[in-house]
């Protein structure tokens, strides 16, 4: 019997074969997020499965966007030309079809022409976009229907969702523990089997993290790799859109409707988009994997490291030579990650000053006092935060101390990898240090909230794709296994871990609430 | 004391490309606010920005004639600051690495050539405009300028006088037009000028404290502002005063420069490098191929047309003054026996109707062709250089060839001798007093009695031949 844990295959087969139609499939989910979402909390907001909306998310009519943002025909006239010649954004092999018909969600912050996008944020209540993002509109021209838009942290600044200006998002294998973050809404539709896929963001794990917490596999492609065109940017130079799915097959159909070059993101790289399917032989006899010693310190549950080192062996016993590999910098990453990010974002959110669109506060006294208000009352704690970290980074007399140092670190964990990749094809390590943990366990404590981020932050700061997939579950909490690959390797990324996957039988986890269920078809 | 004026300019031009910098929205002046943006230049949320290869090489060929050396590798950086004229709150601009570097710019001052050293080129966006209630109590903001591209040219501070920098200004715009970058309206705002000016005393090499002055919007303006502000910090220093570090906003009105902020009010612009561009790669080929683009400039056209066709400086600085008043003065002294009576027409009698019809050389109802023709019917003596104004001016008006002007209207000078002389013979025997008079040895009696000639023949006597026929048949009689 179908149902969102199936997979994307099967449900596209069952469509194929008439056993079940894309308004079943879309009715399926709204049945699920009705019973699940009162107490999972993942949607912010729905979407009905109307033609209209279709039609404006795959960039079509004369409401679909602005003039010359509206398909990628109309490419920018004049683009750059020293960074020509990118892949045909709809040159893509092997998989035509493969979500037609199929529903999903999208993070909050990935914008959707005529349908609010808030990015969990006061400051952006009720914005509703003129435009929608390039790896939405692949989506919709392949013919995925859109379930609603899910709860994050702010911004995606954060590890637990309990960073949204609208409510926490609970862990569907625990409701008093958080799904992780910042793609928390993301990870938890996946997990209660309210949508098929979703995409979110990963800027420093927010997609591996929450992947991990919630039993899920979650994918961040390499920096370059999927268009940021339309991801409300948080930390330009690290984020990432990327799928949540069941299984890594999955994931690899999803990131293929996805990827490509896009004329609109002048950081999307100009390189071939591959079949990524095509490493999902299972065949891994004679693939090089590395641990790196620095992955593993005692900061990591016991629980946990008992799940990855039982990982690691059944990969040794498929066929893979595992080494030790040495990233000597990783223990710079965070600081590293966290004067990057936020000058980042310092920047990238200064734009929202109640100008022009989102939230304006009332009775400012004259231009400086509505930017003051607006935004000491638009935007939460740990974005304030984050913009005055970052503000402070880039002040004239710390900027050399500060982000330029943090540049130059950046470029030595960039190395380690290069390095470690010399003797190695792929590197695993625990996705996170723990499992879940309680709501409102580290919220007032933010140094030990970003050390969840501490085996992810060095890929983000290094561009590599990396991949997240249950190893199992500790004390009945999933725990994620994670593979980080090559620059733009991510058919090898995939055949890794899609063959773990398939030897560890995990996949597709499902929560205690959420049982198989036998019997006659849909 | 004496003092020494140093004056360095900053000089915005805006490329005149097809679209914006970084989005696909029209790049034009004038439209009603707010009707040339698009998500991208408006900083919508999840918006991106993508260079515009147009900008880029209008931008590199501006670097190359300015004398830059291009950098092979250069990027992108964001100036962060708060204001509403700026929908992302930071502006796409280049700190550390700008396109051009060590470039100059040669002007003729004093009779003698000067040169001014450009620091920089860089490329950057435009900002928004504000247009501010008379009554100060609303702003309205019209973003169409946003992302309009930006060149930013950074002099050294080799300028020591107003006169100095206004000629630097208009060597700048001259360039830069005969490239095709930018129009260089300065009434438009496509060309503007922040001026830094300190004085020193005469022989000391440190730099006095200079004052920044904004908004001087016309080449006339440039020089009054700065002159003021010269005149004012020589008086204070001279007073025993000090000068503070301000910036300052010339106001045309009052004509004095105004206190816009001091130097402690100075933004802190936390510059980084922008992380949604990538950086910018120049092969060598590229920037050959930018340079091939860049026409003969106007210093190197003065010197050619003063060598090869042997006009005064004078007359080759007048007709450089455009690329295109240069290149018909050219094709016109290309066809006719002497240049300089090209030159004499095109500055005289043309450059009058341009003015006095403000069109631009490019709208000329007359080909050089035509003009060339005009000059070759005077020198073969086919019609008089009085009668040839009015052909010039009837070419002007209906764009016909002057040889078919000449003809529909009779206009051809009468060099016919015999008709000629019995033309005269009537004069000299109507006007006896006149005949005497030259008799008696007063020159001018002769031109009295070729007036007639004029008269007669309605200006079509060929003057030189009348010239001589009188005074011989009178000698003669």
């Amino acid at each position: 019997m179908l149902d969102m844990y199936s997979g994307l295959r099967a449900l596209r087969a069952g469509l194929d074969a008439g056993r079940t139609s894309p308004g079943e499939l879309f009715a399926m989910c709204r049945n699920e997020i009705a019973r699940r979402d009162d107490g999972v909390k993942a949607f912010l907001t729905l979407v009905d499965d109307d033609p209209e909306t279709q039609r404006r998310l795959r960039g079509e009519g004369p409401d679909a966007g602005y003039a010359g943002y509206a398909a990628d025909g109309a490419a920018r006239e004049g683009e750059a030309e020293f960074a020509s010649d990118g892949t045909a954004p709809d040159g893509r092999s092997g998989s035509a079809g493969a979500l037609a018909g199929i529903p999903y969600a999208l993070k909050d912050n990935i914008c959707t022409a005529g349908i609010v996008t808030t990015c969990a944020s006061r400051i952006l209540a009720g914005y509703t976009p003129p435009h929608t993002a390039t790896a939405v509109r692949r989506l919709a021209q392949a013919g995925g229907r859109l379930l609603g838009k899910l709860n994050m942290d702010e911004f995606a600044m954060g590890s637990s969702t309990e960073n949204s200006a609208r409510f926490p998002t609970r862990n569907p294998w625990d409701l008093e523990r958080v799904p992780g973050g910042s793609s928390g809404g993301a990870a938890a539709a996946v997990a209660a089997g309210m949508a098929p896929y979703a995409l979110g963001s990963d800027t420093g794990g927010s997609i591996r993290q929450p992947a991990a917490y919630c039993g899920v596999v979650g994918l961040k492609p390499t920096y370059g790799r999927v268009s940021r065109f339309g991801l409300v940017a948080f930390a330009s130079s690290l984020d990432q859109i990327g799928p949540l799915t069941h299984s890594v097959a999955d994931a690899a159909l999803v990131l293929q409707q996805i990827a490509g070059h896009d004329p609109r993101d002048g950081t999307s790289a100009r390189v071939e988009t591959p079949d990524f399917s095509r490493g999902l032989t299972g065949d891994i006899s004679g693939l090089r994997i590395g641990v790196a010693r620095e992955y593993f310190s005692e900061g990591v549950d016991d629980g946990v490291r008992r799940k990855v080192e039982e990982a690691i062996a059944l990969l040794a016993k498929l066929g893979a030579r595992v080494r030790e590999v040495s990233l000597p910098h990783t223990r710079y990453a965070l600081s590293t990650y966290y004067l990057i990010a936020p000058a980042e974002a310092s920047s990238n959110l200064a734009r929202y000053d109640g100008v022009r669109y989102g939230y304006r506060a009332k009775d400012a006294d004259n231009l400086v006092d509505m930017y003051s208000k607006t935004r000491s009352e638009g935007f939460g704690a740990e974005v304030k935060r984050r913009i005055l970290i970052g503000t402070y980074a880039l002040s004239s007399g710390y900027y050399d101390a500060y982000y330029k140092r943090a540049q130059q670190v950046r470029t030595l964990i960039r190395r380690d990898f290069d390095e470690a990749f010399a003797d190695v094809d792929v590197i695993v390590s625990p996705t996170t240090p723990t499992t879940a943990f309680r709501l409102g366990e580290k919220v007032d404590d933010p140094l030990t909230m970003y050390m969840n981020d501490v085996c992810t932050i060095p890929v983000n700061l290094a561009g590599l794709p990396a991949i997240s997939v249950p190893c199992g579950l500790d004390r009945g909490l999933p725990v994620g296994l994670q593979f980080i690959g090559r620059m733009f390797d991510e058919v090898t990324l995939l055949g890794a871990a899609y063959v773990y996957e398939r030897a560890a039988g995990h996949s597709p986890l499902r929560p205690r609430f959420a049982p198989e269920v036998t019997g006659h078809g849909v | 004391m004496a003092f020494e004026t140093v004056i360095g300019l900053e000089v915005h031009v805006e490329l005149g490309t097809k679209t914006k910098i970084f989005c696909n929205c029209a790049n034009e002046f004038g439209a009603a606010p707010n009707t040339r943006v698009c998500p991208v230049c408006l900083g919508s949320p999840g918006v991106l920005p993508v260079l515009n290869a147009e900008a880029l090489a209008l931008g590199i060929r501006a670097a190359l004639a300015l004398n830059c050396e291009v950098r092979a590798s250069s990027k992108f950086d964001r100036k962060n600051y708060f204001y509403p004229d700026s929908p992302k709150a930071y502006q796409i601009s280049q700190y550390d690495e700008p396109i051009g570097e060590r470039g100059y710019v040669e002007i003729v001052v004093g009779g003698g050539v000067k040169r001014i050293g450009v620091t920089r080129v860089h490329l950057e966006e435009d900002a928004g405009k504000l247009n501010h209630s008379p009554l100060g109590d609303y702003s309205l903001v019209d973003l169409n300028r946003v992302g309009v591209p930006l060149i930013e040219i950074v002099s050294e501070p080799d300028i020591r006088t107003p006169e100095e920098a206004r000629l630097y200004m208009e060597e700048v715009r001259s360039i830069l037009r005969y490239c095709n970058v930018s129009d260089c309206r300065m009434e438009e705002g496509s060309l503007r000028c922040d001026a830094n000016i300190s004085l020193r005393p005469a022989g000391q090499r440190a730099f006095g404290t200079k004052t920044e002055i904004k908004n001087m919007n016309s080449f006339r303006n440039v020089q009054r502002g700065l002159e003021y502000e010269q005149r004012r910090q020589a008086e204070a220093l001279a007073a025993g005063g000090e000068i503070r570090q301000q910036t300052l906003r010339w106001d045309e009105a009052s004509e004095r420069t105004i206190l816009m902020r001091s130097k402690e009010d100075a933004h802190d612009y936390r510059y980084f490098p922008e992380p949604d561009l990538a950086r910018v790669e120049l092969s060598a080929e590229y920037i050959a191929a930018r340079r091939a683009e860049i026409p003969e400039l106007p210093a190197d056209k003065r010197e050619r047309f003063v060598r090869q066709y042997g006009l005064p400086a004078y007359d080759a600085s007048v007709l450089t003054a455009s690329r295109a008043l240069a290149e018909y003065f050219d094709a016109v002294a290309a066809l006719v026996r002497d240049a300089k009576s090209a030159s004499n027409w095109i500055m005289g009698d043309l450059l009058a109707h341009l003015k006095v019809t403000g069109q631009e050389i490019e709208q000329v109802n007359m080909t050089p062709q035509q003009l060339a023709q005009l000059i070759g019917l005077i020198d073969d003596g086919t019609i008089s250089t009085r009668i040839a104004k009015t052909v010039l001016r009837d070419v002007l008006e209906q764009g016909k060839d002057p040889r078919v002007l000449i003809e529909e209207q009779g206009l051809a000078q009468i060099s016919d001798e015999a008709a000629l002389r019995a033309i005269a013979q009537r004069v000299i025997e109507a006007n006896p007093k006149s005949v005497e008079d030259y008799r008696a040895g007063k020159e001018k009696a002769l031109g009295a009695l070729v007036g007639q000639m004029m008269k007669e023949t309605k200006g079509k006597a060929n003057p030189q031949m009348v010239n001589r026929m009188i005074a011989d048949m009178i000698a003669g009689d």
